[in-house]
């Protein structure tokens, strides 16, 4: 039986002018990026990626992420756990209050920490008082990377959790399990897949973020920045080919994210065709 | 009243753990954006707010998204109904790609699309316009970062439409494009619309992508999130906390409608069942 856009001309156009824009918009830019951090050459890449400033951009990338991903991993589950098996008064508003980072343009979540900890803050006057100094410092930049990433794991979670329902986990309990049992054996499973893609879309944003951070970083050479700031302080320096070294990295990342996430997406539609020719035979 | 009883365990400690880090990570640091606010008078926050510089900002802003929202409309529809109704080779990648400007920094699309559309650039020196650091840089950047908002939101409603509702339509003698127009697009409509909301919120705050290509020219082509930066960057920090303000405020406006709206759409539809 033919639907709406069957016929093969109507079909083919689509297709090809889909391709075409996504290509355009989507493909050209990621090849221009290999094509700009190879300009002058690989031995040139090379003394980009190996250079004592991108080594510590690196690092500094990759301590955000360390510290960020695991912290928001745990908060999500825990935030997913309260708002979809209990009941209770403020839940709807808990859940609006979480979605306030995705709102929030990251200039301005960078903003509001520097008011609080910076040095004319409430909580940065304290701190001083201690010689405790979190803004223009890697402290800050964690910081608000916890504030932009604070969403992502609890959003992929809560629908799960919800269309899951809380059955298998009473059950479970009614059998006599107790809280970690319960977790890692009943609801863990569960809930593996949007576990991990939550995880790296964290990851992925938090070794990323640029605005946030860039507010609260101060940009000292070699301390404070991270690779994305270090892609535009060398693009504002005209030094083309390491700023695009460092943005091939980046880009090299966000690649790897998309393909974990297809590689996940794909796995569990053979989980779910399983399952259904599973019902079918019975 | 009885204390309601729940089985599951970890209700206190959830609650208590969730309560904390909202409050130091969300609530706290919002909290001193009004605080800092409140430090200043109604007239001085108006004369901010309404700056000849920043104002001319807020058309730039919204003008901007609105054009890189109407883009993303067309082709986060046109992207979705391929990646739902047909099977072709490349298909997978296709739909894959679709999320890589959530993936990839917003630094690197903004020194890419720079780069570009620069007039010597790989697309610039093709275009008999200029696109890098004048306006059109920004809708540029802005259309590039919010893609897969529409995408995403209308793929799943596409693909709960069943095959018997446009079969009905053709065979009554419905033309494609007719049966499109009334039945199909009515049905995914309320996605289309929350869809581009969500591209044109994204936009309005839009910072790292844009910054690079928009030559940021005071009246011309600086953007609202890079008011607040400049101010910060001269530690005038409560002209930056109004002007983010009005930037917070649009967009929690915004959010809300969209939400409101999704709401109602989905009682529509679901009407008598429970969801």
């Amino acid at each position: 039986m033919q639907r709406v856009g069957d016929s093969l001309p109507v079909k083919w156009t689509l297709i090809v002018l889909a391709l075409v824009l996504t290509a355009l918009v989507l493909v050209v830019p990621l090849i221009e990026i290999v094509r700009q951090a190879l300009a002058g050459g690989v031995g040139e890449l090379l003394d980009n990626l190996t250079n004592t400033y991108t080594l510590s951009a690196i690092w500094l990338t990759l301590l955000i992420a360390v510290i960020t991903v695991p912290l928001n991993v745990l908060f999500g589950t825990v935030l997913a756990w309260l708002v979809t098996r209990f009941r209770f008064l403020g839940r709807r508003l808990l859940q609006t209050l979480i979605d306030i980072p995705f709102a929030v343009s990251p200039v301005i979540a960078g903003l509001v920490y520097l008011l609080l900890y910076g040095r004319n803050g409430w909580l940065g006057q304290w701190l001083a008082g201690y010689d405790i100094q979190l803004m223009f410092a890697w402290p800050g930049m964690v910081l608000v990377t916890l504030f932009v990433t604070s969403p992502f794991v609890a959003r992929e979670l809560i629908p799960l959790m919800q269309a899951q329902g809380r059955q298998e986990e009473e059950a479970a309990v009614s059998l006599g399990a107790r809280g970690a049992q319960l977790f890692y054996r009943i609801t863990l499973p569960n809930i593996r897949s949007g576990l991990i893609y939550g995880a790296i879309l964290t990851n992925a944003r938090a070794m990323g973020e640029f605005g946030a951070v860039s507010v609260v970083s101060g940009m000292i050479n070699g301390v404070t920045i991270s690779l994305p700031l270090q892609v535009e302080q060398l693009y504002q320096d005209y030094n083309t080919v390491g700023s695009f070294v460092s943005a091939l990295l980046l880009a090299m990342l966000a690649v790897l994210t998309l393909v974990i996430k297809g590689l996940l997406e794909w796995l569990a539609e053979r989980r779910q065709q399983r399952h259904s020719k599973v019902a079918e035979d019975v | 009243m009885s204390k309601p009883r729940r089985i599951l365990p970890g209700f206190h400690l959830s609650l208590g753990i969730a309560l904390v880090y909202v409050s130091i990570i969300l609530l706290l640091p919002l909290g001193s954006l009004v605080g800092q606010l409140a430090d200043l008078s109604w007239a001085r926050y108006w004369s901010i707010i309404t700056d000849p510089r920043n104002l001319a900002s807020y058309r730039i802003t919204v003008l901007s998204a609105a054009l890189a929202s109407l883009f993303n409309m067309l082709f986060g529809l046109l992207c979705a109904w391929v990646l739902v109704r047909y099977t072709f080779p490349g298909k997978r990648i296709l739909d894959a790609l679709m999320d890589l400007p959530f993936a990839l920094p917003t630094a690197v699309a903004g020194i890419t699309i720079s780069t570009l559309y620069a007039s010597q650039g790989a697309i610039g020196q093709w275009l008999g316009f200029k696109v890098a650091y004048s306006w059109l840089g920004i809708v540029v950047a802005m259309a590039f970062t919010s893609v897969p908002f529409v995408v995403r939101t209308v793929q799943p409603v596409l693909e709960e439409l069943p095959a018997s509702v446009d079969e009905a339509a053709i065979t009554l003698g419905a033309s494609n494009a007719y049966a499109f127009r009334r039945v199909i697009l009515p049905f995914i409509w309320p996605a289309l619309l929350t869809g581009t909301g969500l591209a044109f919120a994204r936009s309005l705050g839009e910072y790292g992508a844009v910054i690079f290509v928009a030559g940021n020219m005071p009246y011309k082509t600086e953007v609202t999130s890079l008011m607040v930066v400049t101010r910060l960057q001269e530690f005038d920090y409560p002209a930056a906390a109004a002007i983010a303000s009005v930037v917070l405020i649009a967009s929690l406006l915004l959010l809300l409608v969209i939400n409101i709206y999704q709401a109602r759409f989905f009682r529509r539809i679901h009407g008598n069942q429970h969801v």
